[in-house]
């Protein structure tokens, strides 16, 4: 199926960004896959058209990167961090927990295209492990109950608000934010410094402790 | 005495507007931008020189003299790029800092891309962030709106774009000559040195490549003076860095505090282990350093202290293990990642980790064989010093270390699996689960 001429506006929108053009194809292809789910052959050839380059070339950049998914992608996708930390943490009894609730192994899509699962190779979440992201978006300090929750919500179709501020889209709706399109969500969660972020500074405030700084600023 | 912690960088995050221009101009953000651009370049260069601030990405180099190895004059465009792509296992304290104080990491930009005379700079963010990339490209939005970006900032004639790029997956990319390739639209591979980016970097043009902690401190460095932030930390290790404490402690999260605290230090304000239990081994600088245990909690955390207890400083961001962890089966959990990020171009890593991880599986299924001990060891002497890029060095690096200080468990990984030996439910944390 070709791609819309909205996809093209926009790739040419992102290519203007750069000194050079093919320094747009990280995005462009977030882009692309955005609109399918996946990057798929028709992307392929868009994103080869615009910046003069032949389909083999971009498609050897398709494949080396493991968010570019070669195969439809469902609804969600599920990701759990199994690298110790993480791992250690929870994280491998929240995979099982992932894998038995839904009846799939890596890399694979439950048979309604609701959720596609993925193991994930350290999320920089370690402070709050263990860690799940859904589209990419972070579900910090993980459970088995509240992950079937989440799951039970997505399914039904109910809010679910990532620890991080966000409410949770789509796979594809956040393909077009890595992409660098405005989502309007940047305010969501104020700043985001939770008690984990703020650690160190609640703990020196509560102690008098602060970097001495010069000529009386503050 | 205790070192006590000082927060510079961290200091406003409690603030809920802390990462819009008005809440840092508030906290008298841009005041190091505005005396940066009254500066002459080159006089910039050397107040970072002389702040002795080093690379916070991991290898220490010094910023200054990194950023005065751009030739000038030469009429090139000048590049620099902010390597986020924060990935490795451990290291999580560059999310928090673009979350929280994107503006702060956009005024050392800003200084950064003056000092070097360039006009467009880049932040290369890890794909897997959508919550950061959309904070950083607002950020810039706002950044420009109020005159910080764009033409003649503050009136000084100079100008800067600043074009935020998010990854697709690839933990080779924080490879300084890997991100430049990735940033240029290929696949992210590593480049054979020299020529280094500072002469042929980003589309051949001289390009600084520095991570996101170290930009972030040039704006206070500006502000305060090199005086000021070399007062802090040794005499090699100048300064103050963000430590991010993760695991088994009672209040994992993001300590900043000048380089020389302990880990006793930092174990202390991060509540100590968790109730019942003792610390069994920690690793300082993400899964790419060598571990350590309670032997080395007093040594001090610096690049040379912790060179002196055999390890590096790398990020500075401990993850701690207490003694219901199979060491076992916490390196093999790396391997499986070096495996899964190599990036294929040279054979002693594409190869490597696959063989050392293979192995690895053996032992944490209680499978291995007595003379695998060595070749293991073997193996890892094989890719060290011999793969194109640090990431082959990096997965040669756990395990010599992990046998030399638990040798027991490897000779136990013979007979037992790692899981019979040590209760995988004992080691979670999840809130209301009952741990053992």
């Amino acid at each position: 199926m070709p791609l819309s001429d909205q996809t093209r506006v926009e790739i040419r929108e992102i290519i203007a960004k750069y000194p050079e053009p093919r320094s747009a194809l990280l995005p462009m292809l977030h882009l692309v896959q955005s609109e399918e789910g996946m990057v798929s052959t028709a992307g392929i050839e868009m994103c080869a058209e615009e910046l003069g380059l032949t389909s083999a070339e971009v498609a050897s950049v398709a494949t080396f990167y493991t968010m570019y998914k070669r195969r439809p992608v469902g609804k969600h996708l599920i990701g759990v961090c199994v690298n110790p930390q993480c791992g250690i943490l929870g994280g491998d009894k929240l995979w099982e927990t992932l894998t038995e609730e839904l009846g799939v192994d890596n890399d694979e899509t439950t048979e309604d295209g609701e959720f596609s699962v993925e193991r994930i190779e350290c999320q920089a979440a370690c402070t709050y492990a263990p860690a799940v992201t859904v589209d990419w978006e972070f579900m910090d300090n993980m459970d088995p109950d509240k992950l079937r929750e989440t799951l039970a919500k997505l399914r039904a179709g109910e809010e679910v608000v990532s620890t991080r501020g966000a409410v949770i889209r789509d796979f594809c709706a956040t393909e077009r934010t890595l992409a660098g399109l405005d989502d309007g969500l940047a305010d969501s969660g104020d700043n985001n410094a939770d008690e984990i972020m703020l650690a160190g500074l609640t703990y020196a405030k509560e102690n008098g402790m602060s970097a001495p700084l010069p000529g009386g600023d503050e | 005495m205790a070192t006590a912690l000082t927060p510079v960088l961290t200091r406003y995050w409690d603030q809920k507007d802390s990462y819009t221009v008005a809440g840092y101009e508030r906290n008298g953000g841009y005041k190091g931008l505005r005396k940066a651009l009254d500066m002459a370049p080159d006089d910039v260069i050397e107040q970072i020189k002389a702040s002795g601030l080093r690379g916070r990405g991991g290898a220490g180099f010094p910023t200054g003299l990194k950023w005065s190895f751009v030739p000038q004059g030469d009429d090139k465009p000048h590049y620099l790029v902010v390597n986020a792509d924060e990935s490795e296992p451990g290291a999580c304290k560059d999310i928090p800092l673009m979350l929280a104080s994107p503006q702060q990491l956009i005024e050392g930009m800003i200084i950064a891309s003056y000092a070097i005379r360039a006009n467009h700079a880049f932040v290369y963010i890890r794909g897997e962030v959508p919550h950061v990339i959309r904070r950083m490209h607002a950020a810039v939005r706002d950044a420009k709106a109020n005159g910080y970006l764009g033409k003649n900032i503050l009136g000084s004639g100079f100008d800067l774009e600043i074009v935020v790029h998010g990854g697709a997956g690839a933990y080779i990319c924080g490879e300084e000559t890997a991100l430049l390739d990735s940033l240029e639209g290929r696949r992210g591979q590593p480049r054979l040195k020299p020529p280094f980016p500072a002469v042929a970097g980003l589309y051949a043009s001289p390009t600084v490549v520095n991570n996101v902690e170290t930009i972030s401190m040039t704006s206070q460095i500006m502000r305060y003076g090199a005086e000021w932030y070399s007062s802090f930390g040794s005499e090699k290790s100048p300064g103050i860095k963000v430590f991010a404490v993760s695991g088994h402690v009672k209040r994992p999260g993001i300590y900043e505090a000048p380089l020389g605290i302990t880990m006793r230090e930092l174990l202390d304000y991060a509540g100590g282990i968790r109730e019942g239990h003792k610390l069994k081994f920690w690793v300082v600088g993400g899964s790419s350093v060598p571990m350590l245990t309670e032997d080395h909690l007093d040594a001090p955390l610096t690049y040379e202290g912790m060179e002196e207890v055999g390890t590096m400083l790398g990020t500075a961001t401990p993850m701690v293990f207490d003694d219901t962890v199979s060491v076992v089966r916490a390196i093999t959990g790396w391997l499986d990642f070096y495996k899964h990020e190599s990036c294929g171009k040279c054979t002693p890593c594409r190869e490597g980790t696959w063989w050392i991880d293979q192995l690895l599986h053996r032992f944490k299924d209680g499978e291995g064989k007595p003379e695998e001990l060595d070749l293991l060891n073997e193996l890892c002497g094989n890719i060290l010093g011999r793969s194109f890029c640090a990431l082959g060095d990096a997965a040669a690096t756990p395990y010599p270390q992990a046998l030399k200080l638990f040798p027991q468990e490897f000779e136990a990984g013979i007979h037992t699996p790692a899981n019979e030996a040590f209760d995988p439910m004992a080691s979670v944390v999840f809130p209301g689960v009952k741990t053992s």
